[in-house]
């Protein structure tokens, strides 16, 4: 464990890598990620390993792909826009059942969207994102120590099931500076042994060894193969945080940034004598199901704080399979959650109202929607919603 | 004496190596193989002198010349 | 008995599954006889492509990785930068280089990275059935081309090796063609001195190879051998288009 020190998000999570053993990187300028690479041009060959800017983000995770064959401790970082460029490698590398790293600074979306933090892709990695029946690990830090530490437990979880682990963050985490401290000595890649399934240089005539993305033969078998390891991942690696979670009334549940505000609801509700806990995940796939449907079997209802626009309120709703009221707070697109707004969600709950959360047919009602074109396919003038 | 060998079983009688043969020792063989081709054969050993031009242009890696 | 001449140590005893008259398998034997000569059989990871040549894997009794659709620049970069020592070598098409992976392959050049890159020019893409490549000459039928390339519509071929010997970092780029016994014999040259080059350190090292398709081209192989001398080298012109080895 070091001494504590004040660091940015983006940059404790390069030198946490670097310190993890990592010893591969390409990447691509995009904001709200660019203290990544920055970092790693600066650091990468001290440590003994190797930095490329790639001319694209497709190029970058694909140069991930190579250096990840060799066994490398490897990894890429981006943001949204980007990490959608690089899904064809994230599938690529899950077929191939190789280990990486993948660093996802969120920013606003769809498309270009905006540089400020966001949570909008949690579907795109916790439900694969690119073609095919396949899982990314993914990690929702939500601190700078925990960006700094994640990159240690993300190599070891994607070697110890041959896939790749995805640091899911965004924006602001990346930008902003806290102190803190990592929790590990520096790891010599050179000592952690090597990988009976690598390429490599091979001297003593072992059997060939090959990375395949489509091994021609079985595929129905790769597959339920990897689903079976999917399966025990489910079983044992989830992870999450509790606060004031046992007994409460209204649970909220957050990842990332937003369980920070969160936090902060929490205190405050504390003071007014609400009873109020959160549960945090840290493993967003594979999700804390079974310790979030305990918690929330005891409490009255079930709060989703995201900054997005309801995406972990379904796997919520899935884990607690209709057994207790879940409703959104739901902050899409840049928005930023506040414990004020979120402790008036939760009096809502309480008292019946409806401030503070989100019901996209509530927001539909008196929404009007203009449509010029006029034609035959049952779309006529103007569409009036409402009462 | 050099000759050479065509594995049947490789062959997919495309019959470059017939063509770039020098001496014309090459022709198609009349028994059809495992995998359905008229493989290439040696008709004329006698002429062959080892030039190596058909494993040359053999795509399939089905020949191999030696010199007894 | 002495053998004259024999399949590569460096290749497995697979049949290949390349069309009959295809040239992919003359350049694989090639490859082979380079990587032997050269002794260095046990520091080889080759990349293979997707398209026709998308079970090379398994034909190269090398370590091999088989990447994404014109990954195989940056597959090769990750590779060799991960492994310097590695002699590394990404084997692609024309839809693969010339087309989607236009951006890998060139900046694969412009960092000179040190690898060898093997390029199958066939003017057509063959895995899916014959359609335009942008290798496709004016006035050729494909699939997607069926009156013909038409450059009002479809562009003009594109000449790669002229196009990278404009780039710094491009240290040898090589069109070959493997049509006769002379010409292999010019092309396992050019391949053998591709690796030569990354032993050495020189550099972005591609050899362009024209290959014939019978399938694609509807033509018998006399005929295919026929298009490739008549048709595809007045557009593609055999030659070196930079050698910059031995600076």
């Amino acid at each position: 464990m070091t001494e504590k020190t004040l660091r940015k998000g983006n940059e404790a999570l390069a030198e946490g890598a670097i310190r993890a053993g990592a010893r591969f990187f390409a990447g691509y300028p995009i904001t709200p990620q660019n203290e990544v690479p920055e970092y790693m041009s600066a650091h990468m060959a001290d440590a003994g390993g190797a930095f490329v800017q790639a001319e694209s983000e497709l190029a970058a995770i694909n140069m991930v792909y190579g250096a990840a064959s060799t066994g490398t401790r490897s990894m890429t970082s981006s943001s949204s826009p980007g990490i959608s460029l690089k899904q064809e490698g994230i599938t690529y590398l899950a077929s191939a059942d190789l280990p990486c790293l993948i660093v996802n600074v969120m920013r606003g979306g769809p498309g270009l969207g905006s540089i400020s933090g966001a949570q909008g892709d949690y579907f795109q990695a916790t439900r694969g994102g690119g073609n095919g029946d396949y899982h990314v690990i993914v990690l929702a830090p939500n601190s700078v120590e925990e960006l700094g530490n994640f990159p240690k437990l993300g190599f070891e979880l994607a070697e110890k099931y041959r896939m790749p682990c995805m640091i899911l963050a965004d924006g602001i985490l990346g930008q902003m500076m806290e102190s803190m401290s990592f929790h590990f000595d520096p790891i010599d890649p050179n000592t952690l042994g090597k990988f009976d399934w690598a390429v490599d240089i091979h001297k003593n005539g072992r059997k060939k060894n090959n990375v395949f993305s489509y091994k021609g033969d079985n595929l129905i078998a790769d597959v339920v193969e990897r689903a079976k390891r999917y399966g025990l991942i489910e079983k044992t690696e989830a992870r999450w945080e509790e606060r004031d979670a046992e007994g409460c009334d209204v649970l909220l549940v957050a990842y990332g940034l937003s369980s920070r505000a969160c936090l902060e609801a929490v205190n405050r509700a504390k003071e007014e004598g609400l009873k109020v806990g959160l549960f945090r995940p840290i493993t967003l796939w594979p999700f804390p199901s079974k310790r979030l449907a305990e918690l929330a079997s005891k409490a009255k209802a079930v709060l989703t704080v995201e900054q997005s626009l309801g995406q972990l309120v379904q796997d919520v709703k899935l884990a607690i399979n209709g057994k207790t009221p879940v409703y959104l707070n739901a902050y899409p697109s840049g928005g930023q959650p506040d414990g004020h707004t979120i402790l008036t969600a939760v009096r809502s709950i309480l008292n019946g109202g409806k401030e503070g959360l989100f019901d996209l047919q509530e927001h539909a009602a008196g929404f009007t929607y203009a449509c010029k074109r006029d034609t035959s396919l049952g779309i006529q003038g103007d569409l009036k919603g409402g009462k | 004496m050099p000759r050479i060998e065509v594995d049947a079983n490789k062959c997919k009688a495309c019959y470059l190596c017939v063509s770039a043969c020098p001496k014309k020792c090459l022709g198609k063989s009349k028994t059809i193989s495992k995998k359905g081709y008229f493989p290439a054969t040696m008709e004329h050993p006698e002429n062959c002198i080892g030039c190596a031009m058909c494993y040359m242009m053999c795509p399939d890696i089905a020949i191999t010349v030696m010199k007894d | 008995m002495t053998i004259i001449a024999k399949k590569p140590a460096s290749l497995t005893d697979l049949p290949m599954h390349y069309c009959p008259g295809c040239g992919h398998g003359i350049v694989h034997r090639l490859m082979g006889e380079a990587i032997d000569e050269l002794n260095i059989a046990d520091r080889v990871i080759g990349v293979a492509p997707v398209g026709c040549a998308v079970f090379a894997d398994s034909y190269f009794a090398c370590d091999m990785v088989q990447g994404a659709h014109g990954r195989g620049p940056a597959i090769a970069t990750g590779i060799k930068r991960s492994k310097p020592e590695a002699i590394v070598f990404s084997y692609q098409g024309d839809g693969d280089l010339a087309s989607i992976g236009m951006a890998e392959i060139v900046h694969a050049a412009v960092r000179s990275e040190n690898i060898t890159v093997i390029f199958i020019n066939n003017a057509i893409y063959g895995m899916t059935g014959g359609q335009m490549a942008p290798t496709t000459l004016v006035g050729q039928v494909a699939t997607t081309a069926p009156k013909g390339r038409d450059p009002k519509l479809q562009g003009w071929p594109i000449n790669m090796c002229e196009m990278l010997s404009q780039i710094t970092g491009a240290k040898y780029l090589e069109r070959v063609a493997v049509d006769s016994p002379q010409n292999v014999m010019k092309a396992k040259k050019a391949i053998k001195k591709a690796f030569e080059n990354q032993v050495k350190g020189v550099g972005f090292s591609m050899v362009e190879v024209l290959s014939q398709c019978p399938t694609n081209w509807y033509a018998s192989v006399p005929q295919a051998l026929e298009f490739v001398r008549t048709k595809m080298m007045p557009q593609y012109p055999l030659g070196v288009f930079k050698d910059e080895g031995g600076k």
